[in-house]
């Protein structure tokens, strides 16, 4: 595969301005023990060899725009068109952060408005838009809990219990925060073991971790009571927002007893991901959290909004600036088109694919948890015989021109397949794609080669992935000689 | 609504199929008493056209900035962006992808994060970088973190002379993370003072350009750290002409990219870079993208080195970042192909050249003059004659953006203003700020 420093070209022609100030000289400015003796090795691209290498490039790429992409837990579902031109608008591209806030009230008006409407949505007391993704967003969580139970002189809760189908990033969240794990095991039922939990709450105990609904695609029946018991424990409820496209518009974390809970933006409110980031992950918090949030704070007063850095009991500043202004900015957009009965929509249809898909698709797959599924819902690839594996599945749905799903999470389910449809795709997509599926598990009987050496149409065939392991090549190798 | 393809008839048929009734249904698994005491936005369904009008109406509450001539930095510089940059990062096969879990699928991406990890070791002098983490203050935040795993002591050193936003999200983690910040001085050089070099470190926090945009002189830091690490944070358009950290002997190299074809944006999305040595790899956080070959032996690319990630490694993993900033890694990468070595080179020139001519011009009129005798690349400091916040006032309202002096001042630095020139100032504009100054005095 070619990079751009396989290019042997030498562009011509003028890419920067003139000077325009009498010149003094690099010998005089910077002395000699300070500058670079060698230049960087980047080669030199004429403009047009530069558009057609990248262009290649996006070509070998799959997005949510080339079609259906049901990644588990990522919700990746259409990016309105519009919302990219409005965060390019000149008035909000051009703000410095460090600019005067009076010439920036239009910015600092849409954050406090985009605060307001997701404190809305999460049912919750106030917000910080600081956290630049969703782990982010944990992390900040789990800073306010530990400032929260410092100041009630409570710094012995040091556990954080987490149901076995936690996230990754929950745990390591959590641990980075100083907490250790306590994992609560899941029911038969997919959900958090009540008996469990009990057994486990005590005065060290600082709070749960959970994922409404969990990763399982299963809401937590007995959510009210899991926060309760954890509050009457003396603990607060953090809530990973990845999977609110279950109930977007229709239930409010705030009611069910979250203490903080993180939005992804770049899930639920449809930002473009754009191949693992940026992204956004607000944190909404309850009363009780609202004086440690961090600073600086966007507040409004007779002369306007500003950037207030004085609240004393604050955890402290969590991002460089504001927040990932240009993703929270298409959010906000993106809730201004939908309105709450779009919101409404959103999750009604999210969790009727889901529901048709997992009906249709249990009988060739086997489905651990037999039940009403939200927004996904996990399917084992074990059982399709002669040794295939839910790898070998996911790299033939490749063949076909599908994303495949996300593989081996969560990890209670052995050969897990997580399937998440968003509200995006329509019947007849979801039909080719259980068709495809449906094929896929009889090639698995009939020709499993198949499904083996899958993908064979794809830009590259299986990666050997224990060499990248085993022997990284993490830069581009100048010293290596031509093949 | 207009995103969901689904038709009425589709929907009836679909519940058919699951066996409910109603969508209502479909939601019966959440408590009755939550979903009563739901209350909407009370925001009406929009269309695109009354949409645009809504954000476009707050946007008239900023500055029209082609008025205004900015002198601000602080970490965030004022460049043009040549139009190929978003016209590549706008192509929708890269930016309505996943984090790159599916190689097969993926190699757009990945060969162009493999393609930025060699770049940003290039500018550097580092062996290895990672994909992109949030931003330039968190990329630090996690490299002190680092630095505790690899030097397991609990105390870190940070010049004083960090960006002050820096240096608050630093303080933030620190203090979740039980870590003890201490505080290296500057000289009136502007450059930290070497005589006060704390020990038992894990690590020692340098920034250059710093805060006040003086370069630090870095040989022979490294011996003198003994087992402590070197953290640098880095400008990269300056490392068009500043000797890399590696060459002085830096452990890790983290920045702000934003410089590198981003815009402003009121502060993101930015780029985090983060670059060290070979032998850290394993504590390094954030995704690598590693060359492999595929079935046939061809050349390809993936995510490697994830047993260090939380996915695997969960409590234990090296940091919890999962999405991070690959978009705007794809913008610096095509930024700086655009560029090329040479052009990159030209660049910092040019912004060493005018924010110099600017310095001089300033510096020559009366109770004013240069902050700090230290080399400086594309941002200084000045004193000022009189009260700092009337003559910021007054720049502002000649449509001049400055940095407000009381950052400089609670970093101690009184009756002072800083100035960052990029190539985009012309003379003109450079001339009239001058004029300005003078006008006041």
């Amino acid at each position: 595969m070619k990079t751009i420093f396989d290019a042997k070209g030498k562009r011509e022609g003028k890419v920067l301005p003139a000077l325009d100030v009498p010149q003094q000289g690099l010998e005089k400015l910077i002395p000699h023990s300070l500058r670079r003796s060698r230049r960087p090795r980047i080669p030199v691209l004429s403009e047009p060899e530069l558009v057609r290498h990248y262009t290649r490039l996006s070509k070998l790429n799959y997005g949510v725009d080339d079609g259906l992409y049901p990644l588990g837990s990522c919700t990746m579902k259409y990016n309105p068109k519009v919302n990219e031109d409005l965060a390019q608008l000149p008035a909000f591209a051009g703000a410095h952060p460090l600019a005067d806030e009076r010439l920036v009230q239009g910015s600092l008006a849409l954050l406090h408005e985009a605060s307001r409407y997701l404190c809305n949505i999460a049912g919750l007391s106030d917000i910080t838009l600081q956290p630049a993704a969703g782990a982010h967003g944990e992390l900040t969580g789990m800073f306010l809990f530990n400032r929260y139970f410092k100041e009630r002189g409570e710094s012995k809760r040091k556990r954080m219990l987490l149901p076995d189908s936690a996230h990754g990033t929950n745990p390591a969240s959590a641990t980075i925060s100083g907490f250790s794990i306590t994992q609560i095991p899941s029911g038969e039922d997919g959900m958090v073991d009540l008996v469990a939990l009990r057994e486990t709450l005590d005065e060290t105990v600082a709070g749960i971790m959970l994922t409404v609904p969990n990763t399982l695609g299963i809401f937590e029946e007995r959510i009210l009571e899991i926060t309760q018991m954890v509050h009457a424990a003396g603990g607060l409820c953090y809530f990973d927002g990845a999977n609110l496209n279950a109930f977007l518009g229709q239930a409010r974390p705030g009611d069910m007893g979250a203490d903080a809970f993180h939005f992804n933006l770049h899930k639920t409110l449809s930002t473009p991901h754009g191949g693992g980031g940026p992204g956004s992950g607000p944190v909404a918090v309850s009363q009780c959290l609202v004086d440690f949030l961090p600073v600086p704070r966007i507040t409004r007063d007779k002369k306007g909004y500003h950037l207030d850095r004085n609240f004393p009991r604050s955890i402290g500043r969590m991002h460089s600036f504001y927040g990932n202004f240009g993703v929270i900015l298409r959010a906000y957009a993106y809730i201004l088109l939908l309105g709450d009965d779009g919101l409404h929509a959103v999750s009604d249809n999210a969790v009727l694919n889901a529901n048709y898909l997992q009906e249709r698709l249990k009988k060739t797959y086997r489905l651990p948890y037999d039940r009403l599924c939200k927004h996904e819902f996990v399917l084992s690839g074990e059982q399709l015989g002669q040794g295939i594996t839910t790898f070998d599945i996911a790299k033939r749905l490749i063949d076909y021109g599908f994303y495949p799903p996300t593989v081996y999470f969560p990890l209670i389910v052995r050969e897990a397949l997580m399937i998440e449809p968003t509200e995006c795709e329509g019947k007849e997509t979801l039909d080719r794609f259980i068709g495809v599926m449906e094929k896929i598990a009889l090639e698995a009987k009939e020709n499993p080669e198949l499904l083996r050496t899958a993908p064979q149409h794809a830009p590259v065939q299986r990666l050997d992935q224990t060499r990248a392991a085993r022997h990284p090549i993490l830069t581009y190798p100048f010293d290596e000689l031509p093949e | 609504m207009r995103y969901i393809a689904n038709t009425e008839a589709d929907r009836r048929a679909m519940l058919d199929v699951v066996g409910v009734s109603s969508l209502e249904e479909l939601f019966s698994d959440i408590p009755r008493q939550v979903r009563d005491r739901y209350q909407p936005i009370g925001l009406p369904e929009r269309s695109e056209l009354e949409t645009v009008r809504k954000v476009q109406k707050l946007a008239h509450f900023n500055a029209v900035w082609e008025q205004y001539t900015s002198f601000l930095g602080g970490g965030v510089y004022d460049h043009y962006i040549p139009r190929v940059v978003p016209y590549v990062t706008s192509r929708s096969e890269f930016s309505t992808a996943y984090t790159p879990y599916q190689p097969e699928m993926s190699q757009g991406t990945l060969t162009a994060m493999f393609e930025f990890q060699t770049l940003l070791c290039e500018l550097t002098g580092m062996d290895v970088a990672n994909s992109s983490m949030y931003d330039g203050a968190t990329a630090l935040a996690e490299a002190v973190f680092m630095a505790k795993r690899i030097a397991k002591t609990d105390k870190v050193a940070v010049c004083r002379s960090l960006y002050p936003h820096y240096r608050q999200v630093l303080d933030t983690y620190c203090q979740a993370g039980g870590i003890e910040v201490v505080e290296v001085p500057y000289d009136h050089a502007g450059r930290y003072n070497a005589d006060s070099l704390p020990t038992k470190i894990s690590a020692l926090v340098v920034q250059s350009p710093n805060t006040f945009g003086i370069i630090e002189e870095m040989n022979g830091l490294k011996e003198r750290l003994g087992a402590a690490l070197l953290i640098v944070a880095v400008n990269p358009i300056s490392l068009g002409l500043i000797a890399p950290p590696g060459k002085a002997g830096a452990d890790i190299v983290v920045g702000e990219g934003q410089p590198l074809g981003l815009s402003p944006s009121f502060g993101g999305p930015f780029l985090g870079l983060f670059a060290c040595r070979k032998q850290y790899l394993r504590s390094m956080p954030g995704r690598i993208i590693g060359r492999t070959v595929d079935a046939q032996g061809e050349i390809a690319y993936t995510m490697t080195s994830q047993t260090r990630e939380q996915h695997i490694r969960r409590g234990r993993a090296t940091s919890n970042i999962c999405t991070n900033s690959t978009l705007c890694a794809l913008a610096a990468a095509v930024y700086l192909a655009g560029l090329g070595g040479h052009g990159l080179q030209e660049l910092a020139l040019l912004n060493l050249e005018k924010a110099h001519y600017l310095a001089e011009r300033i510096g020559s009129l009366p109770g004013y003059s240069l902050a700090f005798s230290g080399p400086f690349f594309n941002e200084f400091v000045i004193s000022v004659p009189g009260d700092p916040q009337s003559v910021y006032r007054q720049l502002a309202h000649d449509k001049i953006l400055v940095n407000n002096p009381s950052s400089l001042s609670e970093l101690g630095v009184e009756q002072a203003l800083s100035f960052a020139v990029t190539e985009q100032r012309t003379k003109e504009e450079l001339d009239s700020l001058v004029n300005v100054l003078r006008d006041m005095t």
